[in-house]
Parts: C-alpha cells; structure tokens; sequence
C-alpha cells in the first residue's frame, strides 16, 4: 500500500509539470506578445498595468527562464493582479469563489449518484423490462439535452410559470432579515434548479455504468454461491452484488470531475451564482487574463487532486490492491 | 479488398439494418444533412431579414417557429443554424480525428519512450477540464468560427488517441505486418497501408460520437457569446436570446434546444449501432 501510494504521488510530478507547461503554451499561443494583445484589445489596460504585465511575465527574458520564474510564481500561488479595475491579487478573487463552486459540485455529486446507483441497479435486476427499456431512452436523452438548454426550460416552468423558485443568484433581496432557518431555506430553494442541471448532466452516462457494472457482478460465480446457500435475492443484490459493483464507480465520481468543473461555466452563469465558473466566464469576456490563466491552472490542479482521491478510495475499498 | 467490402455487405451492414434506433439516426443525420445543403432553398425567408412590425410574434402558419426579437422568421435561422452546427461538427472532429489517430499510431507502433511521453501528454490533456482549455484559448483569439472549429479539434483528440493506440498495440504484432517488414516496407507505408484501414473501426465510432460532443460544445459556446457571432444565426446564440426574452417568447428557447437534441440524438444512437454491428462479440 505505501509503495504503490508513493508511486501513484510520484506519478503527479510529470502530470504537475505537463499541465503548468500547456498552461504556459496557452499565455504564448496568441499570435505576437501577449501584453501588445492585451493592449489591442482592452484600451482599459494602461501604461502603467502593460509595464507590470510584461515584468510579470518576464516577457524580455528567454522563453525557458520565464517558464520557471513563473513556474516559482506559481508555487507560491502568485497569479498576478487582475486587470478589472478592482485590481487584487487572483488567488485572492479565486479564492472568494472557490467554496461556492466546490460545495455546488458536491452537492450535485452526491445527488447524482445517489439517484444513478438505484436506478441502473433496478435497471440491470430487471434486465430487458420496462424499466430498463425505459432507462434506455433516459440515458440516450440524457445524453443528448445541452444542459443550458435544460436549465432555460427549468426556469421557464418553475421560475417564470409556477413561479415556485427563485432564477438567479444564491439569495433573495434582503435575506439577512430573516431568521437563521428561513435564510437556510432561502438558500435551498436558490439551489434546486442549479443543482439538477449540474447533476443532470451526467446521471444518464453513471446510472448506465451501473447497470453495467451490475450485470458484469451478478454474472459471477461467488453470486451463484450466495444464492445457492439459499440467501434471499434482496441481500444477494443489495449486499453481495453491490459492494462488488460499486467499486469501479469510485474511479467514474473521479473522472466525472473535470465535466462538473467545466460545466460549472454554464450553470453558475445561467443562474448567475457568484462562483468559479462565473469568475470565468466574466473573466474571459472581459479579457481578464491573468485571471483566466490562474483559473485553468487551479481547475487542472483540482481535477489532479479529485483523480488522486478516487485512486485512494479505490485503494481503501478494494483489499486486493490495499494489501498489495 | 475483396474481404473488406464483403465483410461490409455481408456482415457490417445487415446488423446496422436490423438495429431499428440505428437506422433511425443514420435517416435523421441524412436528413438534416439535406436540410442544411438546400437551406437557402427551403428557409422561407432570409434568416437576417428584420421586421420591425412583428417582433416575437409567437408561432403561425406565416412564422412556424414564431420570431426573435428583431423580428426575423427563426424556422430559417434554425434552419441556416443547422449549417453551421453541422460544419463546426464535423470539421473539428475532423481535425480531433486526423491529430488523435497519428498520435495514437506513432505512440502504438513505435512503443518505448515515444509512447510514454505521447501518452502522458493524453494524460495531461485530460487533466484540463476540456470546457475551461476551450474558453482559456477562445480568450486569446477573435472570435470566429475557424477558431472555435480548430480550438474543439485539439482539445477533443485524447480519446481517439487511445483507442487508435490500442488497436495499432494489437494489429503490430500480427504476421502480416512482420511479413510487410521482411519484404522491405518502410514504417510509413506499414503505418498507412497496413496498420491504419485495420484499426479504423473504433476511430469511425468516435467520430460518429464525436460529432454529437462537438455540436452540443459548439452551441455552449455561441449560447455564452464566445461562439459563433451573430447575425450568423446558430443554435447556440437563437438560444442566447431565448434567455433573454424566456418571459415573453418560449418559442425562441424551444426549437433551437429541439434542433441541438434532435441532432445529438441521432448521432449517438448511429454511432452506438456502429459500435454494435462492428463488435464480434454481438450476436447475430
């Protein structure tokens, strides 16, 4: 356990690397210096900000030596100021965000696979019925559906018809009025609709995974035994099969987390949730490139770290690798 | 040659047929693919004429989709809409494609460190939540549609290059490819000749999904406004006013969502029944 442990960490240094050095490819991709770039195309950007962009950048300096002076920039979380005209520190600004986005992904997480892990399981019991037929065409659909197109119906029928929830933002005008349980509540309710678009997303592909997983476990020899010991079906599946089928999910909760970061973009700006992803996309369209640049470094880091997670979970629950 | 073809009519092409959802989404792809080449004929009005006097009139006989908020007839605009999804599709899996499946067979066949460092670079890719790469490189660029097309391609190639890898892992060690190197071929030539028209099934499955991914990013992207830039209608940007005027005009957040979904549907229910009819492990 400690050696693969030490080689699964040791492995993350070459991805570290890899990732810090496509980021530095992007801040260099836009045709001439990035700093005449940003000049042409925010005239906000003034004299005094272009000096201290290209002294950040090192931009004078040869292409390698500004890679590790921004590489040790890096390690201390320097990301430079940003350009809006608050001018703080970004980690500061990501910083702010970074809770809302992280909680709401969690949140989503959580749903997502509390309700996936049920239905493909009935759906792979039942194999061929109704239900699975049914689960079919959810998944295809669910595939399908752009997430901001379903975010717009939800608001058009609970938010503009019924009325029943709030559209945009985390909290009513005004909230601090109310009592700590109705401040709560307030959030609630802000929260249903970006939380079903962002677990929407990928229950379809996860609850399929399931059943599939489910239909490989129930094919297995130590199921036949549970039931030829004469084990009633509910244990044999929801105890037997399910421990075994849930494993590879671990792996799927931590690929799935680059899409929940990366449509974390789409949710929070339809629903103008003051988040990372809205940082982002506001960021981007003004030009805020510091920002930007620091931004997709901690969204890279932090799928490194949920992959990292999964990897241990993985390791915790499975014995074979654990004591290997 | 001849083994190939027959495989196609014997084998591949009956179990596509029977596959019912499968041939649905080939029809539909076909389709929509007619749609968007005779767009100019069918769409009864210019997609950009504005009409000052009918201004989110809701869905007639005149204006099936009803009209935006300048007036102009959105059956045509999703109907051009469908001509630009459809480029930015297959043009950027295009290029996803082309860069997957020459990584993946350089990484496959020559193996050792140029598969390592080929492969870790996959890796690294896929650290990048994909959504943030595409907005982080769109941040730099002027906005336009060769862009958007370019910057989906070389953000999209990862999973083709492993599942070009994988195959060529495989079809390598065959005897044929060790009777091609004995007979004097170049590694070029076993690459292109040998090694490539066996491993492009899998490649031809992606491609097929592949298309699908790229509209639905392609429609994010215009619904933010880093996209396609209007007037150029595309379902993405009809659907950014959709947001806009959801409390007065539902038709203009409906059919182009419809469009995407309909799309996207066919697409992955063809490139599934692909999937289908090449796997040998499917039953007759």
């Amino acid at each position: 356990m400690t050696l693969w442990l030490t080689r699964r960490l040791l492995m993350l240094i070459p991805l570290f690397f890899g990732i810090t050095l496509i980021s530095f490819t992007v801040i260099h991709l836009a045709p001439g210096e990035p700093v005449e770039m940003q000049m042409a195309m925010n005239p906000k950007v003034g004299k005094e900000a272009r000096e201290r962009l290209t002294r950040f950048y090192g931009l004078d300096q040869p292409l390698h030596v500004q890679y590790f002076s921004w590489l040790k920039k890096l390690s201390r979380l320097d990301f430079g100021n940003s350009f809006s005209s608050d001018n703080r520190p970004v980690i500061e600004k990501i910083k702010e965000r970074l809770p809302i986005t992280i909680s709401l992904n969690i949140i989503a997480l959580i749903i997502e696979f509390g309700l996936a892990i049920p239905i493909g399981i009935m759906a792979a019991v039942h194999r061929n019925s109704l239900l699975d037929k049914g689960l079919t065409v959810f998944v295809f659909t669910g595939f399908a559906v752009p997430t901001f197109w379903l975010a717009l119906l939800l608001m058009y029928f609970f938010g503009v018809k019924l009325n029943w929830l709030p559209i945009s933002g985390l909290h009513t005008l005004g909230y601090e009025a109310y009592g700590k349980l109705a401040q709560l509540w307030d959030l609630a309710k802000h929260l249903i609709l970006p939380v079903c678009v962002a677990s929407f997303g990928s229950l379809a592909g996860v609850s399929r995974y399931m059943r599939s997983a489910m239909l490989q476990v129930i094919e297995q020899d130590y199921i036949t035994t549970a039931r030829a010991k004469g084990l009633s079906e509910r244990v044999v599946i929801w105890k037997h099969a399910l421990r075994n089928a849930l494993l590879p999910l671990i792996t799927l909760a931590g690929f799935s987390i680059p899409g929940l970061i990366g449509g974390s973009v789409i949710f929070e700006t339809i629903f103008a949730i003051p988040g990372m992803g809205q940082l982002f996309y506001q960021s981007v369209m003004a030009r805020d490139y510091p920002v930007v640049m620091g931004i997709l470094v901690i969204g890279a880091g932090l799928t490194l770290i949920g992959n990292l997670l999964a990897d241990l979970g993985y390791a915790l629950a499975d014995p074979r690798i654990r004591r290997s | 040659m001849s083994f190939k073809s027959s495989y196609l009519s014997v084998v591949f092409w009956p179990r596509l047929r029977r596959n019912r959802l499968a041939m649905a989404g080939g029809i539909i792809v076909l389709l929509l693919l007619l749609l968007s080449i005779f767009a100019p004929v069918l769409a009864p009005q210019n997609p950009n004429e504005i009409n000052a006097w009918q201004v989110l009139s809701p869905p007639s006989w005149q204006h099936w989709f009803g009209t935006d908020e300048l007036g102009r007839d959105v059956f045509s605009r999703v109907l051009f809409g469908a001509r630009i999804s459809l480029k930015v599709g297959l043009v950027a899996i295009g290029i996803a494609v082309l860069l997957g499946s020459v990584v993946g067979l350089v990484a496959g066949y020559y193996g050792g460190w140029v598969d390592t460092v080929l492969m870790r670079l996959v890796d690294i890719m896929l650290c990048f939540p994909a959504f943030f790469l595409i907005l982080a490189i769109i941040t730099f660029l002027e906005p336009s549609i060769w862009y958007i097309m370019a910057v989906i391609g070389l953000t999209g190639w990862m999973g083709v290059a492993r599942l070009v890898r994988a195959e060529t892992l495989i079809i390598r060690e065959m005897d044929y490819i060790t009777a091609a190197r004995c007979s004097g071929a170049s590694d070029v030539r076993i690459i292109l000749r040998h090694i490539l028209p066996n491993a492009l099934s899998p490649v031809l499955v992606a491609a097929t999904l592949g298309v699908a991914g790229a509209i639905l990013t392609e429609s994010a992207l215009s619904f933010l406004g880093i996209g396609v830039q209007p007037p150029t209608p595309s379902w993405g940007n009809i659907l950014t006013s959709g947001k806009d005027y959801i409390e007065f005009a539902w038709w203009l957040s409906l059919f182009p969502g419809l469009a995407i979904l309909i799309t996207v549907l066919a697409y992955n229910l063809l490139g599934e029944g692909i999937r289908d009819a090449l796997d040998p492990r499917t039953d007759d």
